[in-house]
């Protein structure tokens, strides 16, 4: 492989001197994550779904688009539905942030159990994303309407497509709060 | 603890093994398969879980009843569907049946997912193991009671003597049976008294899923691993010529940068810091193949539909003749985007490659190839090679290719680490493999009377293969018919999409055989049943569909949709067989602001025996919401040779305020399962279209439907 010349020397010792900066940037966060403390040495722009998903080994929350569309990253930060995605590590402070594997204990969350009752998960890798936004929905709403349910969860991607059985087991949930 | 035994019956099918269960007692071990099967590779890192990993089911001296799933799974739900169909035959307590995930073994046949065929390959063999361990616990029961077997019946899990009220459990009797000889034959149950089969029954990992324990392949870690992502040129017809990765080398966390073929990997200790030092790859690219745009595409389809040397597929009569003596001549065009796969979890692989071997562990429809294609590429004989297959997120055809394991092989023998490599959503979307752009010509020739005398189709497919389904409905049916195709070979790759070509073919069709119907006055569900019987009575040519199941769920479609006697609603019609089932659908259309918008959807299958009744309604709800989104909002368009869309920001899937009600009906005709995970999309478009025209007196021609005029006009 050829490399190019003398401007691009210059160039690229200025950025490898950025890079180098940049790894002054990285922090030890101390994180409030499902009513644990636990620490993670990153960078500041991480976001909070890759310190998840590498660093703490909470895989539950998952990596979709990786631009906020999707809805497959979402977790709760302070209770409100929060695209992990996009929301670096740097922004979290002492916020409390609840993953999948904290909605609940045993897996019984209302939801959790309605959607094994439903049996909604067809391929199963939105679902996480899925129950975390409802839940935040039904945490402020404990009675949505099917209409309100729809305008919350339309903004999550089921790629197979088992939406009518997601709407089902958000009301079914609903019903026994 | 009982001794592991390793003698093997004297079945001449090699049907019962003995093994062991790590720390748990004697099993019963089938291997229903093959008496050839060689011995499964075995690294100390690959764990068979407390299984004898030559087993596919076995039951504990606790009564554990342990069935591996082979299958690779989806969303398909096979790992609980053919776990269902064992526990049916065998009596078993499916409280206590235990469900694992197989890895690749040679001992499974066919272990891929695609082409619907998992549960019609599997159903006897499935079945004939159940029943055959049944057989053996049975007998086992009657020696012990000193009584004839006739008069023992199996339930729940147990072996019961009613006359004497004796009784003993599947796991008292587990090894006691494995002494029993195989039986040749076995009967199998009537399906009158299933229990199971037929009924909803939930998916297995329903409790994983909703807990978010790692099941996917990105969720995979490993100590010690790396983790990767590549560069690839970004414009289909590039090649690498030469590449920079200093800078991206000096970013935190970066292990290395390196190359093969036309990809640049940057190698790192996380996700994040592979991501963000890929960007600052300098890398020059030099063309290989035409740079295409989907302007050149469009100009492409109209000179090869007119001059473009064409494949005959099916020639029945003398269509010619037919269309010179036509009453009456019906044309029409339909043409579809190429379309991404996009499943929700992006293409990842772990490879291990070490000297005394490969360990690949990752989601992949067709484990087998991903394998020999590995073995291939490193020179590594097939039996030092293991996969573990996690679960899929989504695969649609994509995860058949298995580009995403032979990179992640290839990288691990030039880093020399175990390494996960990881596709961004972007990466998976604008690399191919996608479902190919497609424009079909038909042509209908009818006589005085409205009867359908000739039939011309061409399809002309960009790297399609074959664009046709030629002995496919309405073939057969027709006096004088013709359909060919022609193909453009590209640089942009193309796969197999969900429903291959049928998935826009049968849209196409099924619009066409609706203005066809229009024109000759007949209603479009009569015109079908017209054909159909013409077919029945006098056939033209080969004939692969089964005409009275066709017939049967057209019929019933209309029944149950109330087919012409509603007056709020416009509705369309479409019929399709593919893979090996029928399905029917009619849509329902209303106008709301000036706009179609589609409130129903009445859908009837005819895969056969139903399995699960949850996931079998799942795969038709699934089927339809895909075919329904992808005919609507979906394409992919380029411009030299890079796709424009990368993302769901600008790639549109369906969402939940997009689907309408979906009413699923299923042909109870005792038929064995002719598989249904892909025979539900095909036809959704079609009756979607046609209730639209219907609607509005505007005729669909292209996908998606969202940028034809009727979603543009406002009044």
């Amino acid at each position: 492989m050829k490399i190019s010349h003398s401007i691009f020397f210059l160039v690229a010792s200025f950025l490898v001197n950025l890079a180098k900066n940049q790894n002054k940037v990285m922090a030890n966060y101390k994180l409030q994550v499902n009513g644990k403390t636990l620490q993670a040495d990153v960078e500041a722009d991480t976001p909070l779904l890759w310190v998840l998903r590498d660093h703490l080994g909470l895989v539950g929350t998952k990596y979709g688009c990786g631009i906020a569309q999707c809805g497959a990253c979402t977790v709760h930060v302070n209770g409100s539905p929060t695209r992990s995605c996009v929301y670096p590590v740097s922004a979290v402070g002492s916020s409390q942030v609840i993953t999948i594997e904290g909605l609940s204990e045993q897996g019984d969350h209302p939801l959790q159990k309605a959607w094994d009752e439903i049996d909604v998960a067809q391929c199963g890798y939105c679902q996480a994303g899925q129950i975390m936004t409802a839940a935040a929905l039904l945490k402020q709403n404990p009675k949505p309407s099917m209409d309100e349910i729809e305008v919350t969860m339309n903004a999550n991607i089921c790629r197979c497509g088992a939406y009518h059985r997601i709407r089902e087991a958000v009301k079914l949930a609903s019903s026994k709060i | 603890m009982i001794p592991m035994k390793s003698t093997t019956t004297n079945s001449r099918r090699d049907f019962l093994k003995m093994t062991a269960i790590t720390g748990g007692g004697l099993v019963l071990g089938f291997n229903w398969f093959s008496a050839e099967a060689n011995a499964p590779v075995k690294f100390s890192s690959i764990g068979a879980g407390d299984v004898g990993f030559n087993s596919y089911l076995s039951i504990s001296t606790e009564g554990t009843i342990t069935i591996l799933s082979p299958n690779p799974e989806l969303g398909q739900n096979i790992i609980t569907s053919f776990p269902m169909v064992v526990a049916e035959e065998l009596e078993a307590d499916w409280k206590k049946v235990k469900v694992l995930q197989a890895n690749l073994d040679n001992k499974f046949d066919r272990q891929l997912t695609g082409g619907s065929g998992a549960v019609p390959h599997s159903w006897k063999l499935l079945r004939n193991a159940g029943a055959t361990a049944k057989f053996m616990l049975i007998e086992a029961a009657a020696k012990i009671w000193s009584v004839p077997a006739s008069e023992c019946t199996a339930a729940n899990s147990f072996v019961i003597h009613s006359r004497s009220g004796k009784k003993l459990s599947y796991g008292e009797l587990a090894e006691a049976a494995s002494k029993i000889p195989v039986p040749s034959t076995v009967k199998l149950k009537d399906r009158k008294d299933f229990k199971l089969i037929g009924k909803s029954v939930r998916n297995v990992e329903n409790l994983k899923i909703v807990t978010g324990k790692p099941l996917f392949g990105l969720d995979f870690y490993r100590e010690g691993m790396v983790y990767a992502m590549i560069q690839r040129p970004e414009q289909f017809g590039m090649k690498l010529k030469s590449f920079d990765g200093s800078i991206a080398k000096a970013m935190p966390g970066i292990i290395d940068v390196v190359s093969f073929k036309n990809n640049v990997a940057v190698v790192g200790k996380s996700t994040w810091q592979v991501l963000k030092a890929r960007k600052l790859l300098k890398i020059e690219y030099e063309k290989e193949f035409d740079l295409e745009s989907t302007e050149d595409h469009d100009k492409l389809f109209m000179n090869l539909m007119d001059n473009g040397q064409a494949t005959v597929r099916r020639k029945d009569g003398d269509v010619d003749a037919a269309f010179k003596s036509a009453a009456k001549v019906i044309k029409g065009e339909y043409q579809c985007p190429f379309i991404s796969h996009s499943p929700m979890e992006p293409m990842n692989f772990f490879a291990h490659v070490r000297p005394d071997g490969v360990e690949l562990v990752g989601p992949t429809q067709t484990p087998a190839r991903a394998r020999a294609e590995v073995s291939q590429l490193l020179k590594i004989p097939e039996d030092k090679i293991t996969l573990q297959l996690t679960r899929l997120g989504g695969g649609f055809g994509r995860r058949l290719k298995n580009d995403f394991a032979t990179e992640a092989a290839e990288l691990s023998s030039i880093i020399k680490a175990p390494v996960k490599l990881i596709w961004t959503k972007e990466d998976d979307m604008t690399g191919g493999t996608y479902r190919p752009a497609c424009r079909y010509r038909f042509e209908a020739a009818l006589d005085s009377s409205g009867n359908l005398t000739g039939y011309k189709l061409r399809g002309v497919g960009i790297n399609s293969g074959n664009p046709t389904r030629e002995h496919n409905f309405p073939s057969g049916a027709v006096d004088n018919l013709l359909i060919d195709s022609v193909e453009h070979k590209s640089a942009i790759t193309t796969g197999a999409w969900r429903a291959p070509i049928t998935n826009f073919l049968a849209f196409a069709e099924q619009a066409f055989l609706d203005e066809v119907a229009l024109a000759a006055g007949k209603d479009p569900v009569q015109f079908r049943l017209d054909l159909l019987a013409k077919a029945k009575k006098s056939p033209v040519g080969d004939i692969r569909y089964d005409i009275s199941r066709m017939e049967g769920v057209i019929k019933m479609a209309a029944e149950k949709s109330g087919w012409g006697k509603k007056k709020d609603v416009s509705q369309g019609f479409s019929v399709y067989f593919s893979h090996a089932s029928y399905v029917a659908q009619v849509a329902e259309v209303i106008m709301r602001n000036g706009l179609p918008v589609v409130k129903k959807i009445y859908a009837v299958s005819d895969c056969g025996q139903v399995v699960s009744m949850n996931g079998a309604s799942h795969q038709v709800m699934g089927g339809i919401v895909d075919g329904l989104g992808h005919a609507m909002y979906s394409k992919l368009s380029f411009r030299d040779g890079a796709a424009d869309q990368n993302n769901y920001n600008n790639y549109r899937l369906i969402r939940m305020k997009e689907v309408p009600e979906i009413e699923t009906h299923f042909v109870d005709n005792g038929i064995d399962p002719t598989g249904l995970g892909e025979p539900a999309l095909p036809p959704t478009g079609g009756a979607v279209a046609n209730a639209i025209f219907k609607a509005t007196g505007k005729r669909m021609r292209n996908q998606p439907f969202i940028e034809e005029d009727v979603f543009k006009t406002v009044s």
